[in-house]
């Protein structure tokens, strides 16, 4: 008995699940650059105001199309005079928001509708999974576009039908996660020690699915980034004269054959940003992943 | 006598799906105070379902129940809501068979146990933190302290069970069910989880009923052995009684299937077939078309229990010749 209590004492006391994490994600300079650049992207947006930027809606009409470099404007103008570095800034702010907003939403919103057809099982889980199937018809560039089209242009339209795209593959993966965690031993062991349903949810299986479909909702804001930016440049999401990425590229658009490079900028914040976002996804889920 | 802890009279469980499978076929089982009974027999015989029974943690889509279940005078099966929370954990808890699996890999051991002691006493996280730290210690785990803040997957399988037991013995049930506690665990863990279960069912006086499939198990932790098959008790006595003197050839099989005194080279002693499908209910014995000493009156109709003693029955036709045979 002796041999086997020191045995079992040997594992060193350890800090915790996400001290673990954390230090693994420390270790990983790829992952730590693009958080880096994510922070720099996030705080200069929401800092905006107070970095001395030009006025982003000013235009001048003798200021047009100025190239990179020019005094006074670092990044040059766009097509009616403003400056660029201001309107990029500026447009970090809604381009993130609408980005990342959905995501938020729909995690709530997919992780809820999942875990209770996951848990409920029969009647509950046949018509949430299957109204959710419907949605999987269209391809979700296509459906944002048409419900989109269908509300009209503008913000909260654009958040409203990209979150409606991001629900159906979140609630999916939490009913997955869900119904596999329910038939685990100690869902039944915490039924049998006097749990009630509510409680066997909120602390069991909460506890064990939100992990999982948390680094799956991650993955995806990569993607509604540039399903954000794509709305506002055909026309359906942000209106002018707000600044955003994805508006930005299109009134730009016109000036490709002027100044390609300055047109190119829009483009490669989104690209910077969503690239940023998918490789520090990467790098949690694997930081995440060790003791599967 | 004391009105027994657990009743169980006539129990019938059926499972509906695709094919319906008659799991338990009128089980009469009793267990006093402070008794420990073990549950014996193959997969599938019904033991699992017996316990979950106990519990009423059968899925009730699914699953008919029919029979009375009474523990400590309280009827099981008319138990809802807050009554049956505060009957499950509180009167009665259970320990798993697999503790990697039965415990939930994302919260502390402290965590879990204190979850349930506040639960059923309605007290402070501080105070339930103090009593998991207690149960630790009276399962014997070293440094309890330390091992109060650690996750499942931190700890030994022997040490995840000894939580595990803290954790069914928190809230200071009147019966414990345990099935096959030690079959995920190495045979030198196994013992000292049996000769722990032992010790505290005496320091708390408890009932227990353990199931398991391992005849060498059930001789070390019970007083009282009953052999089930095809869903029913084949045969009920003490311990001694079911070891010494074996009257259902089922149980004689499985004696005689024990590894320990078969020389090298010969042959084991196997019960020949299989155990019948469970998909109508038993008409005749179900033991009968593997049965060595097996008469037409056995394929004809159930045998009736012959108490040979009180407390020793037999489910056999031949009960009386077998024995006179020897």
């Amino acid at each position: 008995m002796a041999i086997a209590e020191t045995i079992d004492a040997a594992p060193a006391q350890r800090s915790g699940y996400w001290a673990g994490v954390a230090s693994r994600l420390r270790r990983d300079p790829v992952t730590m650059i693009c958080l880096a650049v994510l922070a720099l992207l996030i705080l200069s947006a929401i800092f905006a105001p107070f970095l001395g930027l030009q006025d982003p809606y000013k235009g001048s009409m003798i200021a047009r199309l100025k190239p990179i470099g020019t005094p006074g404007h670092p990044l040059g103008t766009d097509e009616q005079g403003r400056d660029m570095l201001a309107r990029l800034i500026y447009g970090g702010r809604l381009t993130l928001f609408i980005g990342l907003m959905p995501v938020v939403l729909a995690f709530f919103v997919g992780s809820i509708l999942g875990i209770v057809a996951g848990y409920a099982g029969g009647m509950v889980n046949t018509v949430i999974m299957r109204t959710v199937d419907v949605f999987f018809a269209f391809p979700s560039v296509l459906l944002a576009i048409a419900i989109s089209g269908a509300l009209g242009a503008g913000i909260v339209n654009s958040l409203v039908s990209l979150t409606i795209v991001f629900i159906p593959p979140l609630t999916r993966v939490a009913e997955a996660v869900t119904s596999g965690v329910r038939s685990l031993d100690y869902i039944d062991a915490a039924r049998a020690s006097g749990a009630s349903a509510l409680t066997v949810i909120r602390v069991h299986v909460i506890g064990n699915v939100l992990s999982p479909i948390f680094v799956y909702a991650t993955s995806l804001t990569s993607v509604c980034m540039i399903l954000a930016a794509g709305l506002s440049f055909l026309g359906i999401g942000v209106r002018p004269p707000e600044p955003e990425w994805g508006l930005m590229l299109n009134t730009l658009r016109s000036a490709i054959y002027v100044n390609p490079w300055l047109s190119a900028l829009p483009g490669l914040m989104i690209f910077i940003t969503s690239l940023c976002l998918n490789l520090v996804s990467d790098g949690v889920r694997s930081a995440m992943n060790v003791h599967d | 006598m004391k009105a027994p802890l657990v009743e169980i009279q006539d129990l019938v469980v059926r499972f509906k799906g695709d094919r319906t499978v008659h799991a338990i076929n009128g089980l009469d089982l009793t267990l006093q105070q402070g008794e420990t009974l073990a549950l014996l027999g193959e997969s599938g015989s019904g033991k699992s379902v017996t316990l979950k029974t106990l519990l009423a943690l059968l899925p009730p889509k699914r699953s008919e129940v029919e029979g009375g279940i009474a523990v400590n005078g309280t009827d099981v099966r008319k138990l809802k809501g807050k009554a049956l929370q505060k009957y499950r954990g509180g009167e009665v808890s259970m320990v798993f068979q697999d503790p990697g699996l039965a415990l939930d890999p994302v919260y502390t051991v402290g965590a879990q146990i204190s979850e349930a002691v506040m639960r059923h006493k309605g007290v402070s996280r501080d105070e339930a933190m103090s009593t998991a730290l207690d149960m630790l210690r009276r399962v014997r785990i070293p440094s309890p302290e330390r091992r109060l803040k650690n996750y499942p997957h931190e700890l030994s399988g022997g040490m995840r069970q000894r939580v595990m037991i803290a954790l069914a013995l928190a809230c200071r049930p009147r019966l414990l069910l345990a099935d096959e506690p030690t079959t995920a665990l190495d045979a030198t863990v196994q013992i000292q989880i049996l000769l722990l279960l032992r010790e505290l069912q005496r320091e708390f006086g408890m009932g227990v009923i353990f199931v398991t499939h391992d005849i060498g198990v059930a001789v070390e932790v019970s007083e009282r052995i009953a052999v089930m098959y095809a869903g029913q008790i084949v045969e009920e006595g003490t311990t001694s009684e079911i070891i010494n003197n074996p009257r259902h050839p089922y149980t004689q099989g499985l004696l005689a299937a024990n590894l320990h005194d078969v020389a090298r080279g010969e042959r084991l002693n196997a019960i020949p077939g299989a155990p019948p499908p469970l998909e109508e209910r038993p008409t005749a014995c179900s033991f009968a078309p593997r049965c060595p000493i097996a008469g037409p009156e056995c394929r004809a109709s159930l045998p009736d229990f012959v108490t040979l003693a009180p407390r020793r029955r037999v489910a056999c036709f031949r009960a009386l010749e077998a024995a006179a045979a020897e």
